[in-house]
């Protein structure tokens, strides 16, 4: 395996020295997302397999190559998961691809962000040196957290070669239940279950009805669907994977998809079309245009409310996928890339 | 100890008149007197008296005084409640020191969204105790929580003995509102449960006040559980004890707290803390269930069994939460109690892949022999995270360097299988030689291009937990590239 890291190394030295940018690419299942780039594809398949997996250790470290499915049977095998949940959208989503773009599934809310999880990671860097940062302990505070700075990063700082993550068991027991709810309704409910001991491990509202999954040890399932009440989900699961993978009716068609990303508390954002209401109300869906005057009035709602949005899927990329930052982190962010990436050749572009 | 260094009185009094000419009297103190309280944090061997300190009351105070340290380029060393053991918050000659200890109000509680909005002052439990009427708590609970700041837990990314289910600091901040040396204030994360752009706050937590100065965290707050519950398990080698955890974890528990203690460190608590401890056995393993009481009873019995499938001599389930508390108060004064059976300890805080802990720990004995110092191990089991206490007596010429190599010499040892230096104390002054161990050079340079692109003056906490290159190449310290450390005779400090 160490050839193929000479390649990538010699690769990117001569990316750097003729300041030719690289399109970081996996198995190209999230490409749609995040700002076009345009670059000599730089592709990670080759660098694939897992390292190292001790069940005990609840750690995994896998190369960026790996498919994310190899990884995700590995770990059923023991019965444990990613519990960030990751959506692939494709059968062909690598570790590598899945961490650079930093997004996490249903679990989230209760859970923990794909970045909670990350322990290390293993960087070619813009002058095609391998650096290690973090590693496969879960308490590490040597030094600054660039593995977690990593996470989400879409590639902007470098090739990620080798990433650990934590993993945690299946639950023993699961169940969705499901209630007739209007929206505000459901938001004010999903916030108050919050706030009590109760297994929430996922939440989804759409068209006045919320699915609501419990997990954890079977007592305290038996226990949460005792109090809650609602009607028992049949065949929960394939609902659970059509949410996260966007199989869901909802978003079907060309219309543009919209991601707000709010505070779990705010009351219904009314922006005219329909929404998907997830992670306890932290994550809504928006079917809408993708234009510039759309964008505007997405994003002035969404920032009164406490948050912000992207221009997920489809729509016009030049009205800016993601929401512009404020100057002084505009700043820090170009100087991050600088120290990571002097020439400029990673993804240019593909954030901001 | 370290000689400290005289401070110029001359640059005292015109950095002293120039904070003066911005902010309240009584929120600048110059006098020898006044700054002595300040000479050092939890690493008292180390002291050193600082040139001016500083006490806002507010943010624009904050930024007054980096603005005045920036125009007459003077260090700041930011300080919360002075409990980190690593000497983060160790002042500077030449330097000032922010102390948040006025900062210090819960600005928001609000138990619907579960958050709550603090200034860096206020005390980790004080959040906990705030959120308590309504079912709430700050879940990260080091055994300092009592004084030990917000605004220090996110400088050192704190962690505590339920983190292994609940998480460290960074997994409960929500969002941090930060000067920076430019004179900005930034908002990194925010009210949602992401931020666009880069996870600037997931590197800022635990950047030990070398990137910003914090004047206001966000931080989640989580439901109490309704109830916990103990169990006490003996163990007749250490061995036994570190393949129970193992067992436990494959039987896909994550109990809410998993610690472990030897013999030397069970039979120093008992006397002090009277738990009821085993006192032969080799290990003792504390394996703590929480949630509803169903939960609870499924979880400790499955727990249970398997502590006693992997060979555990007695087993013993709190019966309340009186006994509960009993049987972690021997844990949780560990460190008093070393403070008492000896003059002087030093606490370690490397941690290591889980498996290899009957090897470190057998080797840390060898150690002993080695060094001639005895040395009590505490054991944050579920996650690796070891505080082996050094036990010395600093008015013995020579222990004090002995205490301190053999310290390195663990530290080593964690890198060696695969761990790392700090597992949540920091590196501070304390660990930054044996952050050459930990790195090389290509990533202590990624280090410094974090730190220039928040503080490109590096006036913030600077020589502070990432070693130059210069300083590391004088040590010959470099880490060896291939693995194999030269152990013997690592010299440190």
């Amino acid at each position: 395996m160490q050839h193929i890291v000479e390649q990538f190394q010699e690769q990117v030295r001569d990316a750097a020295r003729e300041r030719r940018p690289l399109r970081i690419c996996g198995g190209g299942s999230k490409d749609w997302y995040g700002q076009t780039v345009q670059g000599d594809p730089l592709d990670t398949r080759a660098y694939s397999g897992i390292v190292d997996y001790e069940p005990t250790e609840l750690v995994i470290t896998a190369r960026c190559g790996t498919p994310l499915r190899e990884i995700e049977a590995a770990l059923a095998q023991q019965r444990q998961m990613l519990a960030f949940e990751p959506p692939h959208f494709g059968p062909d989503a690598t570790l590598g691809g899945t961490i650079a773009a930093g997004l996490s599934g249903p679990r989230r809310a209760s859970s923990g962000a794909l970045r909670d999880f990350v322990l290390g990671a293993r960087l070619l860097d813009g002058k095609g040196e391998v650096l290690t940062f973090g590693g496969q302990v879960m308490k590490n505070v040597a030094g600054y957290d660039v593995a977690r700075l990593l996470a989400g990063s879409l590639g902007t700082l470098g090739l990620l070669l080798e990433v650990s993550v934590k993993v945690l068991p299946l639950p023993v027991a699961e169940t969705t239940l499901r209630f007739s709810l209007a929206q505000p309704d459901a938001i004010r409910m999903l916030n108050e279950w919050a706030g009590k001991p109760l297994p929430l491990s996922a939440s989804c509202w759409l068209d006045g009805v919320l699915a609501l999954r419990l997990s954890g040890a079977r007592a305290a399932v038996d226990d949460a669907v005792r109090s809650l009440g609602g009607e028992v989900m049949p065949d929960c699961a394939r609902f659970w994977a059509d949410v996260r993978e966007q199989r869901h009716a909802f978003f079907a068609g060309d219309m543009p998809l919209w991601r707000l990303s709010l505070p779990s508390t705010a009351g219904a954002v009314a922006l005219g079309s329909a929404q998907l209401i997830e992670w306890g109300g932290a994550q809504r869906w928006l079917r809408a245009p993708g234009d510039a005057d759309s964008a505007r009035r997405i994003r002035s709602a969404a920032a009164a409310a406490g948050g912000h949005a992207t221009l997920f899927r489809g729509g016009d990329k030049s009205v800016g996928v993601f929401q512009p930052l404020a100057p002084a982190i505009a700043r820090i962010h170009a100087r991050l890339k600088a120290g990571f990436d002097p020439a400029n050749i990673f993804n240019p572009g593909r954030m901001y | 100890m370290l000689s400290s260094i005289e401070v110029d009185p001359l640059r005292r009094a015109e950095v002293a008149r120039a904070l003066r000419a911005v902010l309240p009297e009584r929120c600048v103190l110059a006098d020898p007197e006044d700054t002595r309280p300040y000479e050092c944090d939890g690493l008292a061997a180390y002291r050193q008296l600082p040139m001016v300190v500083t006490l806002p009351d507010d943010e624009a105070q904050v930024l007054a005084i980096l603005q005045v340290c920036r125009t007459l380029h003077v260090p700041i060393v930011p300080r919360g409640a002075g409990t980190g053991l690593s000497g983060g918050a160790q002042p500077l000659a030449d330097g000032v020191v922010i102390s948040t200890a006025r900062l210090n109000r819960i600005l928001k509680l609000e138990p619907c969204a579960r958050t709550a909005v603090v200034q860096p002052g206020v005390r980790n439990l004080a959040i906990s105790e705030a959120a308590a009427p309504f079912g709430l708590y700050y879940a990260p609970d080091p055994s300092s929580q009592i004084a030990c700041t917000i605004g220090g837990n996110v400088a050192e990314n704190s962690g505590g003995v339920h983190c292994l289910k609940y998480g460290l600091t960074v997994h409960n901040v929500l969002r941090a509102r930060v000067c920076t040396i430019e004179g900005d204030v930034i908002e990194l994360g925010g009210d949602a449960l992401d931020a666009p752009g880069l996870d600037l706050l997931a590197v800022f937590i635990g950047s030990e006040g070398m990137l910003g100065i914090v004047t206001e965290v966000t931080v989640k707050l989580v439901p109490k559980p309704a109830l916990a519950q103990v169990i006490m398990a003996s163990f007749g080698d250490v061995a036994a004890g570190g393949n129970a955890v193992a067992s436990v974890i494959a039987a896909g528990i994550i109990p809410a707290g998993l610690e472990m203690m030897d013999r030397t460190s069970s039979r120093m608590v008992e006397p002090f803390v009277k738990a009821g401890y085993d006192l032969e056995a080799a290990a003792i393993l504390l394996c703590e269930a929480d949630g509803t009481a169903l939960e609870v009873a499924e979880e400790i019995a499955r727990m249970a069994e398997v502590l006693r499938e992997a060979g555990a001599n007695a087993i013993t389930v709190s019966r309340d939460e009186a006994e509960r508390l009993r049987f972690w108060s021997g844990r949780k004064n560990a460190f008093p109690a070393a403070g008492r059976i000896s003059p002087d300890y030093y606490c370690m805080d490397g941690t290591i892949p889980r498996k290899h802990l009957a090897r470190v720990l057998a080797r840390i004995e060898e150690m002993e022999m080695v060094y001639g110092l005895r040395c009590a191990n505490v054991f944050h089991a579920g996650d690796g995270n070891m505080h082996p206490l050094i036990l010395f007596d600093a008015n013995q010429p020579g222990e004090l360097q002995r205490a301190e190599d053999f310290g390195a010499a663990i530290l080593a040892l964690c890198v060696e299988v695969g761990g790392t230096i700090t597992g949540e104390h920091g590196v501070g002054v304390e660990k930054i030689d044996s952050m050459c161990v930990q790195f090389g050079a290509r990533e202590l340079e990624a280090f410094f291009a974090v730190k220039r692109a928040f503080d490109p003056f590096t006036l913030l906490n600077p020589n502070k937990a990432i070693p130059t290159l210069n300083r590391c190449a004088e040590l010959g310290r470099m880490r060896v590239s291939g693995g194999v450390l030269p152990f013997a005779g690592l010299p440190r400090f």
